[in-house]
C-alpha cells in the first residue's frame, strides 16, 4: 500500500517546526559550523519565553556579524569587541528588556577583553553567548586567543608556539571569578543531548535577567570546518578530542 | 558657575537619557558634577563611569540605538579613543552629544588648553567619509545652550554632534542663565520621533530594527554614503552659525572660535584704540564651516589673521572660504599657551598690514 506524501503533511503528524521567530533567511554558514545551531536555540527560547518583544541582540564582529538577518527581533551590530559596552548602554536604559550579546572568541577573548571584563564586573544584567571555536573564521583562519597549543591556522602555519603567541585563553574561568557574574558554563552543540543542555542554558541565562541575579555567561565550544580545514564529521571528532579536554563542558559558576 | 559643571547641569534640566563617561582632566568635573547630583533619583538619568573611552562611546551607541538621548564628554587624547566609536554612530545615524574640552598634545601632552583637535573633530576623526556636526562655545553660556541645541541637531541629522570646547572654557567661571528643565522623552515621545528605528523590542506589528553600518555589497554602500553626503550638505544650508564682532566697516578680520574669540575681543579693541579698523569674525560651527558669509566679507577687506591655540588648522577653511581673494595669514600659540591680545595685534600687524 502506498501512502501519499501530502497523507503525512499533516499538523497532527509535525514533530518539529522551525520557530517562528528564526526569520527563514538562508544562512551563510559553512556546512558544519556551529553557529545556525547556536542561533535557532536563542530563537526558540526567546519564542517559548514569549519575550521577543522584549529582546534586543547585540550582533558581534566576525562571521556572526550578519546574525541579525537570522533571528527575527530588533538588533544593533557593535565595533569588533564592543558588544557588552553596548548591550550595557542598551539595557541600562531599558531595564525591561532581555539584552543580549553574540560573540566569537576574536571579538570577546581578544580585541574585547576589557569590555566583557568589565562588563561582567559591574553584574550587568544580560545576557552573554560566547562562541568558541579557536580561530578566526571571517577573516580566513587565522590564530585566536583561543587557539590550542600547537594547532595550526594561517598565522600559525607550523602551529601555535607558546614561546610566541602565549596559552590558549580560558576567558570564561577568569570571568567566573568575577563577583558579577552570577551564572557561567560552557556547552556545546555537537550531539542532540548537547544542543538540549545548551538550549537549557541559554533559557537560564534568559531567566535570571528577570530575576536581575548578575551577568549570564554562556560559552559554546564550537567548530569551524572551513577554518580548520576539515569535513564537518572530522570538525566534530577533533573538537570533541582536542578542545574538550582543553575547554571541559560544564557549569563553573551557578549562584 | 564653571564650564563643566554647567555641562552637567544642562544635560540634566534639558533630559538627557544617559551619561556615560571616563576620568580626564580638564574635564572631569562633568562626571563628577553628575554623580553628585545623582540625577537618576530625580529624573532617572543614568550616569555611569566607564572602564575607558572606548567603552563610554559604545555606551552611548547603545543608549542611542534605542532612541535615547545619551552623551559622552572626554578631552583630546580620550577623543582619539572614541573615534571608532564616532564613526560606527556616523555610519549608523545615530545621534548623540559628545563634548570635547580640549587640550594640549599630540601624545600624553599637557592639560592645559589647546585648539589642537580641530582637524579631528571636523574632519570626521575616524576612518570613511563622514562628519561631526561641531559647535564651539566661546563662553559658559554657550556652555549651556549647546546642549539643548546639540540634542535637537543631533536628532534632526540622526548624526552625533561634538561641542568643541576647550580648558579655558571648561574651567572658567562666569554667570550663567541655566534652562527651564524639560521632563525625559517617555515611551511615546520615542515612538513618535524615533520609531522608525530605535531599539524598542520587535513587536508583532512591525519588521524588526536593525541599527548597523555594514553594507557588503558596494553599490549599496556608495548609495549610503551619497544619502549621508546628502545630509551634511543639508547641515551646510540649515544649521551653519557665525558671530561677527566690529565687521562692518572693518579693513582686518580675526577669525577665531572658543576660548581665542575670547582674547580677540580685546584685540580688536586695542586695534580701534590705535585707529586700525579691526572686526572679529567668530565661526560657531567649525562644521559645517561658516563659509559663505566669510566670503563675502573677503571680497571688501584687506587681509585675515586666523587665530588659534594650534599650529594651524582652522586657518585651512579660512583660505578654503576666502579662495585667494584676500590675504589670509595664521598666528598661533599652542601646547597649551594662551595668545595676549597684544602679540595678536602685533602679528596682525607684522602679517597683514606689514606697513
Amino acid at each position: 500500500m502506498s501512502v501519499e506524501l501530502k497523507e503525512i503533511i499533516k499538523e497532527e503528524n509535525i514533530v518539529y517546526r522551525k520557530t517562528p521567530a528564526l526569520t527563514g533567511n538562508v544562512m551563510h554558514y559553512c556546512p558544519g559550523c556551529s553557529h545556525g545551531v547556536v542561533h535557532k536555540l536563542i530563537a526558540e527560547v526567546v519564542e517559548e519565553m514569549g519575550v521577543r518583544d522584549k529582546t534586543i541582540g547585540v550582533s558581534p564582529v566576525g562571521c556572526s556579524v550578519l546574525a541579525y538577518n537570522y533571528i527575527d527581533i530588533d538588533w544593533t551590530e557593535a565595533a569588533h569587541g564592543r558588544a557588552p559596552a553596548v548591550a550595557t548602554g542598551i539595557s541600562r536604559l531599558h531595564p525591561g528588556k532581555f539584552v543580549f550579546t553574540y560573540q566569537g572568541d576574536g571579538d570577546l577573548a581578544s580585541i574585547g577583553t576589557a569590555e566583557v571584563m568589565h562588563a561582567c564586573n559591574r553584574g550587568e544584567n544580560i545576557v552573554i553567548i560566547f562562541v568558541n571555536n579557536a580561530i578566526y573564521g571571517m577573516t580566513g583562519g587565522q590564530m585566536a586567543p583561543t587557539t590550542l597549543v600547537g594547532q595550526v591556522t594561517s598565522t600559525t602555519p607550523r602551529g601555535r608556539d607558546v614561546k610566541l603567541n602565549g596559552f590558549p585563553m580560558k576567558i570564561t574561568e577568569l570571568l567566573a571569578r568575577l563577583d558579577g557574574t552570577g551564572f557561567v558554563t560552557r556547552q556545546a552543540v555537537h550531539t542532540p543531548p548537547a544542543i538540549r543542555k545548551a538550549k537549557n542554558a541559554i533559557r537560564k541565562a534568559f531567566e535570571n535577567t528577570k530575576k536581575d541575579k548578575g551577568t549570564s555567561f554562556i560559552e559554546i565550544v564550537g567548530t569551524c570546518s572551513s577554518g580548520w580545514k576539515m569535513t564537518p564529521v572530522e570538525a566534530n571528532r577533533w573538537m570533541v578530542e582536542k578542545m574538550f579536554p582543553e575547554y571541559p563542558l560544564g557549569d563553573i559558576k551557578d549562584i | 558657575m564653571k564650564g563643566n559643571e554647567v555641562i552637567a547641569e544642562a544635560a540634566i534640566r534639558c533630559g538627557c537619557d544617559g551619561y556615560f563617561g571616563y576620568p580626564i582632566t580638564p574635564q572631569s568635573e562633568i562626571m563628577e558634577t553628575l554623580m553628585a547630583r545623582e540625577p537618576w533619583k530625580e529624573t532617572g538619568m543614568v550616569v555611569l563611569q566607564a572602564e575607558s573611552e572606548i567603552a563610554a562611546i559604545n555606551m552611548v551607541y547603545g543608549a542611542a540605538a534605542c532612541g535615547k538621548k545619551a552623551m559622552t564628554s572626554s578631552s583630546s587624547p580620550g577623543l582619539s579613543l572614541k573615534q571608532e566609536g564616532l564613526t560606527y554612530l556616523a555610519g549608523a545615524e545615530l545621534p548623540c552629544l559628545v563634548v570635547d574640552v580640549a587640550r594640549g598634545g599630540p601624545g600624553l601632552g599637557t592639560i592645559q588648553p589647546a585648539q589642537s583637535d580641530y582637524f579631528q573633530a571636523t574632519r570626521g576623526g575616524g576612518h570613511g567619509d563622514y562628519h561631526l556636526l561641531v559647535l564651539a562655545p566661546a563662553s559658559v553660556q554657550e556652555m549651556n545652550d549647546f546642549v539643548a541645541l546639540g540634542f535637537e541637531l543631533a536628532f534632526k541629522y540622526r548624526n552625533p554632534v561634538m561641542i568643541l570646547a576647550d580648558g579655558v572654557i571648561g574651567q572658567m567661571m562666569e554667570k550663567v542663565r541655566l534652562d527651564d528643565r524639560v521632563p525625559r522623552w517617555s515611551d511615546e515621545d520615542i515612538e513618535r520621533i524615533s520609531g522608525e528605528w530605535a531599539l524598542t523590542g520587535k513587536k508583532n506589528e512591525r519588521a524588526r530594527h536593525v541599527v548597523t553600518s555594514l553594507e557588503l555589497d558596494s553599490y549599496k554602500q556608495e548609495e549610503f554614503n551619497h544619502k549621508l553626503q546628502a545630509k551634511y550638505r543639508r547641515m551646510e544650508t540649515e544649521d551653519v552659525r557665525h558671530e561677527e564682532l566690529s565687521c562692518d566697516d572693518a579693513d582686518y578680520i580675526f577669525v577665531a572660535y572658543g576660548s581665542s574669540a575670547r582674547v580677540c575681543q580685546k584685540s580688536v579693541q586695542l586695534c580701534r584704540e590705535q585707529g586700525i579698523k579691526a572686526g572679529l569674525f567668530r565661526p560657531i560651527t567649525l562644521y559645517p564651516y561658516p563659509r559663505l558669509p566669510l566670503q563675502a566679507l573677503a571680497r571688501r577687506v584687506k587681509g585675515f589673521l586666523a587665530v588659534e591655540m594650534s599650529a594651524g588648522q582652522m586657518v585651512d577653511d579660512v583660505r578654503l572660504a576666502v579662495n585667494a581673494t584676500a590675504p589670509v595669514e595664521h598666528f598661533g600659540r599652542y601646547g597649551g599657551v594662551i595668545p595676549t591680545p597684544d602679540e595678536i595685534v602685533e602679528a596682525l600687524k607684522k602679517q597683514i598690514i606689514k606697513a
